[in-house]
């Protein structure tokens, strides 16, 4: 009877770890894949910019200091290491360089009245906004996989393989400060 | 929220269940009064398990179809897609289908049987009142809904309500015109006509069986979905204004029926600003809390 009872204790304890194991290898695959979707979603966006580059020329293409930094810009960041934080500085680059080119566009009412960059323009916000989602979506699986290795008693299950704690993706010094406006 | 997952399935099964033995008991009840036997009840139930079995598969469709949605074409509905899109980025949600609606009134909403089958519809309305921002609250709002499975159920209800009210209105005119069979007064050689009798029944019942629908697609639910709207777009002015809009607009959804109400992001039928003498009646047919409920609660966030 004693044998019984031990076995069947021993049998639930060996399905919880198996469990609980699974769902920590769950919640990291989905911090890896929320990361890698950043990824995409950078990549997508420098893909857009030569489409947006020879539409402009088309009507401003006396404004080639703008246009040459976006395309030095958008090069930097396609040979930036993939490393979280130069992979921020790059993006951050070419987020600047085309405020200042949307800015331009202002100036040339043909311009803003052309399918053709009217289109890349929603695509790029679309993409600008994919990107700080993709972002979002990572850091709040990162906090569920966080809470779910340091909470008692999956932290014990978590010896048994090798899980690494994530970097949260913080936005830059930067972006962090309010921008300052003065009339 | 996996909470509101799992009771949302158990209200499904419920319902289900519940609508196959209503289904059941009035094939039973006619075969009764109308002398058919176990053959009438052995009908009504083929026809229980079909319609149960076609609300789970096919409830999705039928509730496009009912309220006249076509498929968003990609190119014109760039920002429509691109918004969808990017919300599901941020909920880790697969694209749903997306549809839209020709009808001028602002509205929307998500149907489906889980987050891989699911499919948003959405007013032109809606496209030409609402700023970037202000969608992508509402596009919020139906997300959570397909992310806590409240589509499930509400797209199960359409199907099955939709059922019931047909066969209450059949019912009803059998009453009315006694089947057909009697052309003029005198007419008549046998002394009643039972589904008449049944039929007055069904009437009384019916507003029991809105309230149990109701049960099914309670109010809480949209509350629910407004605040998880707000976690997925991390603001919530937008939701707020895309509320005030809906408040401000009067116009009802012709796209929308009875059993297709509760669906909708705003309630797209008359029935919420009512006064009168019937108010307090289609105050109890509510399938939505008031905008301005809503609104003070988003804005305590």
């Amino acid at each position: 009877m004693t044998w019984i009872i031990v076995l069947i204790v021993v049998a639930l304890l060996l399905v919880y770890v198996v469990v609980t194991y699974n769902g920590l290898i769950r919640a990291r695959n989905t911090v890896d894949n929320a990361w890698s979707q950043i990824d995409v979603q950078l990549k997508r966006r420098l893909d857009l910019i030569p489409n947006l580059v020879e539409t402009v020329k088309g009507y401003a293409a006396h404004e080639r200091q703008t246009l040459e930094a976006v395309i030095n810009a958008r090069n930097a960041a396609m040979s930036a290491p993939s490393d979280p934080h130069s992979q921020a500085a790059a993006d951050n680059l070419v987020t600047g360089t085309l405020k200042s080119l949307f800015a331009l566009s202002e100036a040339y009412p043909d311009l803003k009245a052309n399918q053709n960059f009217l289109n890349l323009q929603e695509e790029l916000t679309a993409t600008e906004s994919r990107v700080a989602y993709a972002r979002q979506f990572y850091n709040d699986s990162v906090l569920a996989y966080h809470n779910n290795l340091d909470t008692f008693p999956t932290v014990i299950v978590a010896k048994i393989g090798t899980f690494t704690r994530r970097e949260f993706f913080e936005a830059d010094e930067a972006a962090q400060t309010p921008p300052s406006v003065s009339f | 929220m996996f909470d509101a997952i799992r009771s949302n399935k158990r209200r499904s099964a419920f319902l289900v269940a519940g609508f196959v033995l209503f289904v059941v008991a009035v094939g039973a009840v006619v075969g009764y009064l109308s002398g058919g036997g176990p053959f009438s009840l052995l009908i009504s139930a083929v026809i229980a398990l079909a319609i149960a079995w076609g609300s789970y598969w096919k409830s999705d469709s039928i509730a496009l179809a009912v309220s006249r949605a076509k498929p968003a074409d990609p190119e014109t509905y760039q920002r429509l897609h691109n918004l969808v899109e990017g919300l599901c980025i941020a909920s880790g949600l697969p694209k749903p289908r997306v549809y839209v609606i020709e009808d001028i009134a602002p509205n929307a909403f998500a149907t489906g049987r889980n987050p891989r089958h699911a499919a948003i519809a959405v007013t032109t309305g809606l496209l030409d009142q609402m700023s970037r921002v202000e969608l992508e609250g509402v596009i919020a709002h139906e997300l959570s809904h397909i992310r806590n499975y409240d589509i499930l159920v509400s797209t199960i209800a359409v199907t099955l309500v939709g059922t019931v009210a047909i066969m209450t209105d059949l019912a009803i005119r059998m009453m009315w015109w006694n089947g057909g069979r009697a052309r003029r007064a005198g007419d008549r050689n046998d002394s009643g006509n039972p589904l008449a009798l049944f039929g007055f029944v069904l009437l009384l019942l019916s507003p029991l069986i809105a309230r149990a629908m109701q049960a099914a697609v309670s109010r809480r639910r949209e509350t629910l979905a407004d605040i998880s709207a707000c976690q997925m777009t991390r603001y919530p002015p937008g939701l707020i204004s895309a509320l005030e809009k809906l408040k401000a607009d009067t116009t009802a959804t012709h796209s929308a029926s009875m059993a297709t109400a509760h669906m909708w992001i705003e309630q797209p039928l008359s029935g919420v600003r009512d006064e009168g003498r019937l108010g307090w009646f289609h105050r109890m047919f509510d399938t939505h809390p008031p905008l301005d409920e809503r609104i003070a609660l988003l804005k305590e966030l």
